[in-house]
């Protein structure tokens, strides 16, 4: 993927007691359709934040700006006090070259909706591909770490077997041991058990609430899964049209909504059975 | 016209020469079409030389083997054997072919692959070599292996540049005794000697890859 084209512009000044995540004024457009419409938001280190919000609201979007999988059209994100969208060059902020992004995003891991795995690589290599190839880490120590892991997600016993052998929750379980075997600052959830039949999402959920109880992970997370929210996240935030509606603690959000369009939506997709 | 078994028993060593000239015509030239149409078309995604590239293929599959072979050689110096000529022009003639095989493999690997890949930070060598080919290649390989058996009934156009395979030693033997019809039907019966078991197992590796 191309670097950002994002314009050079003057580096923004860099708050006190630094954000995990700053987004500044970030546009996103997909030809004429803008997703993004100068968003400001930011993340504190450990903080746990749910995005909500209609389809085509820009939630998943934020996840793929951050994982490099899309660059933005206008604004800075920066990374851990960081600029991560662009890098300096003098004095000045440049759109950040491939090399930069690679170096930059190893400190963050992704759980896609489809999951993902490698289907030509057992659970073990496709827990110990990345520590070993990209962080360097020895193939036993990578190892000891995946079986860690596995374990954690309740999946040890099928280290060696082959991703088609196992059930959708169950590749979900790995693909968040893959994320997590990189030791990853902040971890993104995108609708991560959009795609499992019901009977295989508590599973998942309950594997994402010991991450959250045991670690200081910065965490964001795309769902619809409103229970799931209120118990792990320390903030909501709202979307509509690439903006944020209204955002606060899950009390405030799920109990005491004061937008329309976030009483709207909660009503919509708790109708819906979730 | 009578048939003439010892004739044709005295004819065979001469025609399975020819034949195992064929046979080592086809590996080298397979091997140069697999090899060279992999690297098309992972050269095939950057973006200018991609499209010179493509349109030189085009050309390459667009052009009769015949005619290629004949003209190769002849601009070659004569020091360059027709053996190696043939080499080089059939494989190369097949690599465009395999190349648009492998493109197909690749571009059926689906894009959260890719994205997984980048999402770990894993470098281009890992992922287009332990990620996107080990998955394209394996659903190929039936096609690819119909290219082999191809590429093998093709290679009697060599006798246009004077390479002793199997075709061109039976028009030796033909033209020697006037005796045309042993010579030229051992020749259909070797082709299928070697066709008919390896599209056996090409059917096999169908069967064994397309369950996955």
């Amino acid at each position: 993927m191309p670097p950002s084209d994002a314009p050079d512009t003057e580096e923004p000044q860099a708050g006190e007691g630094q954000p995990q995540i700053v987004f500044d004024k970030v546009v996103k457009r997909f030809g004429d359709l803008t997703v993004l419409d100068h968003l400001d938001f930011s993340v504190e280190p450990g903080e746990r934040v749910t995005l909500i919000g209609p389809s085509g609201s820009g939630k998943t979007t934020i996840l793929r700006l951050l994982m490099t999988l899309e660059k933005i059209t206008e604004g800075h994100i920066q990374v851990a006090g960081e600029p991560f969208s662009h890098m300096r060059r003098g004095s000045k902020l440049v759109p950040a070259s491939e090399g930069y992004l690679r170096e930059k995003r190893k400190s963050i891991g992704m759980v896609f909706q489809q999951f993902n795995l490698f289907p030509n690589m057992s659970v073990r290599k496709n827990v110990t591909e990345a520590p070993v190839h990209v962080l360097g880490l020895p193939k036993d120590e990578a190892n000891a770490r995946a079986e860690e892991l596995l374990d954690l997600v309740g999946l040890g016993e099928k280290i060696d077997a082959h991703p088609t052998q196992l059930s959708g929750g169950q590749q979900q379980r790995v693909a968040i041991a893959r994320a997590l075997a990189m030791r990853p600052d902040i971890l993104l959830l995108d609708e991560v058990t959009s795609a499992l039949d019901p009977e295989l999402v508590a599973g998942v959920l309950d594997v994402l609430r010991q991450v959250a109880e045991t670690t200081d992970i910065t965490m964001l997370c795309v769902t619809h899964e409103m229970a799931f929210a209120r118990d792990v996240s320390h903030r909501v935030l709202m979307f509509d049209k690439g903006r944020i509606a209204e955002e606060g603690t899950p009390e405030k959000i799920f109990e005491d909504p004061e937008e329309e369009r976030t009483k709207a939506f909660l009503s919509s997709v708790l109708d819906n059975g979730h | 016209m009578t048939w003439d078994l010892q004739f044709t028993l005295d004819s065979m060593p001469t025609l399975l020469e020819g034949l195992l000239v064929t046979v080592q015509v086809t590996a080298m030239g397979y091997l140069i079409a697999l090899s060279l149409g992999l690297l098309i078309a992972i050269a095939r995604r950057v973006p200018v030389a991609g499209s010179v590239l493509h349109v030189v293929m085009e050309f390459v599959r667009t052009t009769p083997l015949v005619v290629q072979l004949v003209f190769v050689f002849f601009l070659t110096p004569p020091n360059i054997s027709g053996m190696t000529v043939g080499v080089v022009v059939i494989g190369v003639h097949y690599s465009a072919y395999t190349a648009e095989v492998y493109r197909s493999g690749i571009e059926g690997v689906a894009k959260g692959q890719w994205e997984a890949a980048r999402a770990l930070s894993l470098p281009a060598t890992r992922t287009w070599g332990a990620i996107v080919l080990p998955q394209a290649i394996r659903k190929v390989i039936p096609a690819l292996g119909n290219y082999l058996i191809s590429m093998f009934k093709d290679t009697p156009l060599l006798i246009a540049i004077g390479v002793a395979e199997l075709l061109t030693r039976a028009q030796q033997i033909g033209s020697a005794s006037f005796r045309v019809v042993e010579a030229y039907t051992m020749v259909g019966f070797l082709f299928l000697l070697v066709s008919i078991p390896s599209a056996i197992i090409i059917r096999r590796l169908e069967r064994r890859y397309a369950a996955v």
